[in-house]
Parts: structure tokens; sequence; C-alpha cells
């Protein structure tokens, strides 16, 4: 068989990137959320400051809490956003053909999380990655990495989108994290909330595996 | 009979079968994979439960070699 140890051919395109690995993976993790507090601890700090200096100042106190507040979140919402389905340009024969490709590539399971969620769940030496449409979660310990990655095809139906992301993923999961754009990395507990209700017990399921 | 296929924009198009003892299939085989490979498709084969090989060659003796594109970040 001609088969060769893959390096996804996609990370030469991203060559400046570090190639991913856990100890990296951890590191970004660790710095979005000191991004987070740092995004935070000013304003509120702010509104205590401003609080203490006359309470004719709490309306701007109130609106550096609401800033306090709405940063992180929307981080998270484009976190959730990354595994949002696409809207669909094909029609139903082609999404059914390309779901029996899909159901061929994955078990059981998989396919059963994927008809509930929209997801397919694969679990990798980085952890449990949720696979999407147009993105990816990986569920690493107590954290989400987002990742937006996709094909670059606008006709191509949603399973397919997904067999692409995952037939790369599992030639190379290091290079997939690697190619991939980070769009957020937290608490699953926040992307979760932002997460349209169908799709949440993927990431329950994909937490679990972590625990 | 094995298979060779692109996923594209009506879920997937089988572009050739073949049986590995059958030369004549096989040749057609190969010209088809090398013809999508020149326009910019990677293959793919399974290895197992949750693995994947990128090929170059045209595995003959693989049940199922998928076509893709390149993915990217969004």
């Amino acid at each position: 068989m001609a088969a060769e140890p893959t390096i996804l051919p996609e990370a030469a395109t991203v060559y400046w990137r570090p190639r991913a690995d856990g100890e990296r993976l951890d590191r970004r993790g660790r710095l979005w959320t000191l991004t987070t507090v740092a995004h935070i601890v000013p304003f509120v700090l702010t509104a205590a400051l401003l609080c203490a200096l006359s309470w004719a100042a709490l309306p701007v106190a109130l609106a550096c809490l609401a800033h306090a507040y709405v940063i992180p979140a929307l981080y998270a919402q484009r976190g959730a956003n990354v595994v949002r389905p696409r809207p669909k340009r094909t029609t139903a024969a082609a999404e059914q053909t390309a779901l029996g490709l899909l159901g061929d590539l994955v078990g059981h399971d998989a396919r059963e999380l994927h008809a509930q969620t929209g997801l397919v769940m694969e679990r990798g030496k980085l952890g449990t990655w949720l696979v999407g449409e147009a993105g990816a979660l990986l569920v690493r310990g107590r954290k989400v990495w987002c990742y937006c990655v996709q094909v670059k095809h606008p006709d191509l139906p949603g399973a397919d989108r997904i067999a692409h992301l995952l037939l790369a993923l599992r030639s190379d999961e290091q290079g997939f994290a690697t190619v991939a754009n980070l769009a957020f990395a937290g608490s699953p507990r926040r992307v979760r909330a932002r997460m349209r209700d169908s799709m949440r017990p993927a990431l329950d399921r994909a937490a679990k595996t972590q625990r | 009979m094995s298979k060779l296929v692109r996923m594209d924009q009506t879920g997937h198009t089988t572009l050739a079968e073949w049986a590995a003892d059958d030369p004549a299939s096989v040749e057609a085989a190969v010209q088809a994979f090398r013809e999508q490979l020149d326009q910019g498709y990677f293959a793919m084969i399974s290895t197992g439960e949750g693995h994947a090989e990128q090929v170059k060659e045209l595995p003959v003796d693989a049940p199922l070699v998928i076509l893709r594109l390149p993915i990217s970040g969004g």
C-alpha cells in the first residue's frame, strides 16, 4: 500500500505557525484566560473606583460593568459560532448521499450523535473533537478550544464538509489544529450556553470523555 | 470491487471502480486518480478506526479511496 505517515499538506500554507501540540494548546488556553481577565479586571476596577468617587458616576460604572460582561461574552459567542450550521445550498438528495459516505466513516454512536446534534465526535490524542460543517471544538481537560476550519467550496453538502474535516483530522491531528484558526478557548460552560440547544448534548458528551 | 470517490456537490461521485486482478480497470482508476490529484484533490484512505492517511499513488488493494479538497482556517 502506498500510504505514508501523513503530515497535513495544508500545514505548509501556515508555515509561520508552530506545529500544535498539547503543551502549546495548554499555553494558549492559559493565555486566553489571562486575556479574559485582562478584559474584565480594568472595567470592574474602574466601576468600583467611579462608585467610590461619586454615586453620580453610577451610570458610567454600570456601563463599565456591562463592558466587563459583554466583551468576554462576545468571545464565547464567537467560539460557539464555529459549529453553527451553514445555510444549505445543495439538494436533499446530495445531502443524503453525503450522509451515507459520512456514515461509512464513523461508528454507530458517532452517527447517532450527528443525527441528533449535527456534530461528529472524534477522540484524538489532543482531546475529544466535535467536528461541524465549518469548525471544530476540541475538549481537552476542563477547557474547550473552538476552531474555525473549513473546506472552501460553497456548494458542498454539510455532511461532506464534515467528512473533509474528519479525514484531515484523522490523518494529522496536530496539523489540523495548526491549520485551523483559534476563535476561542475557555470554559465549555460558556460555549455551551451560546450553542444551539440541539448541539449541547454533543459538548456534554465530549466533556464527559475528559473527566 | 474497490472504489475511487470524490466528495463534491452531489454528495459524492464514483470516479472509478476496479479489481486488483483486472489490469484494465486498475489502469483506468490510476488515470482518474492522477487527474484528480492534478486538479488539487487529496486522496485519503481509512487505516482503521479514527485513522486516515493521505496517499499519492493509487493503493490498488484499498477498498475505498476518497478524494477531498484542501481545508483552511476560516
